[in-house]
């Protein structure tokens, strides 16, 4: 298990499934993923398209793992949309925005 | 078979206003110069009428409106929230339907920019427009934004590749810099990139001004970057003839939040000492800059606003949707135009699926699938006209290039105001 930070953003591939409508497979299969990098995938024993469990104190889920050589470490990204956002908590230090880049999470193969 | 030229695209905050459309038995079968993200808008859309439903249940306007009106005029605390992807029109009637029902009234810049509004209002904002920017910026900082996969035509037409009055050679001219926790598309095609550490841009910005007005360093590394790297860039910033901070999420999400927007606004006052320096949000939405402009002109404040007491008042963290929803302080909910389920963290969601909620949108969303009341109404800038404004705050007229066949989102509104005063 690996702590790191998780990101969210939007992708090329959501807003194209987006499009599609948010009913449809396209966009759930381009929002289910996470990108690691190779050196993270490596640390944890994990090839890419192999399962992640992401664990925040707010959620977990299971996704799919992407290698993205463009990432540090210590980061995830995640593409944003309904699956990122069973990580992320109500908190917005009183600005009316929740902390969908910089949560705390766990990393773990899943079995 | 018609050709319509100079459409805008509604997709994003640059609102490409150079699109052309070929249409044929009121269908869009060609899209011209649109991005990958404006030809989805065009082509994805569906223009047939398809009737209003209550519970699941289609049924007629009236009996629609009736259903939405008693929900609202029978709440205690409605919120009514969305507005960046309508008109300018249908936001100003749902500021004056929140002032009648006594709601708080709230647009997706409260989970976007809301944090660079606070920022604006502590210490102001050098401002100019895209035109200026397409025709004299030699010096272009991305800051916390991808903008070559969520605004796919800024650098062809406003940034970093187009030809201006004073920028003969296009790109040639331009410097761009990206700074990012990640190397993203755009931070591959930059000139420089300067990755940061997730969470660092504060500090990053600070130590940044603080080498702008001469301070020497004793840190050789601030944020994951060499205290060398950011003298380069500063010693770059103040020798450009006119220079822009494009900033994206990655500022406003993240620790930090509007003090790290603040610090953007106050390194650029502090350029323009050296040199010609703006900064401007990358607005995501269509009209997300219009949802401010109509909520400042009609309430003073951009967002977050509740008229529970029969006047505005302004409360970022307490009249924003995530904290109304996830504190379960609402107790019905107006969506115009937005996808809260999809984009909301998950307690603000499950709460949604507990109170009755009203939604208006052309496109069937995953809010719009769990409504006691929906309506599919017709899209702004392709059946219907509007006014819209850009990320740089412009306004432009949008055309109705498809025969309309849906109410209007203004239309759905009024009838609900109407109605609302009846009950």
């Amino acid at each position: 298990m690996q702590v790191c930070t998780l990101i969210s953003g939007r992708t090329l591939e959501q807003a194209k499934g987006m499009h599609g409508g948010k009913n449809n497979d396209g966009y759930k299969k381009a929002v289910e993923k996470a990108f690691l990098s190779p050196l993270l995938l490596e640390k944890l024993g994990l090839s890419e398209g192999e399962e992640i469990l992401l664990t925040t104190p707010y959620g977990s889920v299971r996704v799919k793992t992407c290698a993205d050589m463009g990432l540090p470490e210590d980061v995830v990204f995640m593409p944003m949309g309904p699956m990122v956002n069973l990580l992320v908590g109500p908190e917005t230090e009183g600005t009316g925005m929740p902390s969908f880049k910089g949560l705390k999470v766990e990393v773990d193969k899943a079995r | 078979m018609k050709i319509e030229k100079n459409v805008v695209c509604t997709f994003c905050g640059c609102l490409c206003d150079d699109i052309t459309l070929t249409i044929e038995n009121n269908n869009i079968t060609k899209v011209e110069k649109a991005c990958a993200n404006g030809r989805g808008l065009f082509e994805g859309y569906d223009p047939h009428f398809r009737a209003p439903r209550v519970n699941g249940k289609e049924v007629a306007f009236p009996e629609a409106i009736k259903e939405a009106s008693n929900i609202l005029s029978s709440a205690r605390y409605p919120l009514i929230y969305g507005l960046s992807s309508t008109s300018v029109e249908a936001q100003r009637i749902s500021v004056q339907l929140a002032e009648t029902i006594g709601a708080s009234i709230d647009s997706t810049s409260s989970v976007c920019h809301g944090p660079t509004g606070l920022a604006m209002q502590s210490v102001g904002e050098s401002t100019c427009t895209l035109g200026e920017i397409k025709n004299r910026a030699d010096l272009l900082v991305f800051w916390g934004c991808n903008p070559l996969v969520s605004h796919s035509r800024h650098f062809a037409r406003y940034s970093a590749m187009p030809k201006g009055r004073f920028i003969s050679e296009g790109r040639k001219d331009r410097k761009v810099v990206v700074v990012d926790v990640r190397r993203s598309e755009t931070a591959k095609s930059a000139d420089l990139f300067i990755q940061i550490r997730q969470g660092y841009d504060y500090e990053v910005l600070l130590a940044i001004k603080a080498l702008l007005k001469g301070k020497v360093l004793s840190a050789t590394e601030v944020g994951g970057v060499p205290t060398e790297l950011l003298q380069q860039f500063v010693h770059t910033m103040k020798s450009c003839r006119y220079g822009v901070i494009f900033f994206g999420m990655g500022l406003t999400m993240t620790k930090g939040r509007d003090l790290n927007v603040r610090e953007v606004f106050s390194l650029v006052r502090e350029l323009n000492n050296y040199t010609r320096f703006s900064a401007m949000p990358m607005r995501g939405h269509g009209n997300v800059t219009g949802a401010d402009q109509v909520m400042s002109w009609l309430c003073g404040y951009p967002f977050a606003i509740n008229f529970s007491k029969g006047y505005p008042r302004y409360g970022p963290g307490e009249f924003t949707a995530v904290d109304l929803l996830s504190g379960r302080e609402a107790d019905a909910l107006l969506v115009i135009a937005s996808d809260p389920v999809a984009h909301f963290p998950a307690e603000a969601v499950r709460y949604i699926e507990n109170i009755p909620s009203i939604v208006i949108d052309p496109v069937e969303s995953l809010t719009a699938k769990i409504a006691t009341v929906y309506f599919p109404t017709a899209m702004y800038g392709v059946d219907c006209e509007g006014t819209a404004y850009r990320m740089d705050s412009v306004p432009l007229r949008l055309k109705a290039p498809l025969e309309r066949q849906r109410k209007s989102d203004e239309e759905v509104l009024e009838a609900i105001f109407e109605g609302v005063k009846e009950c």
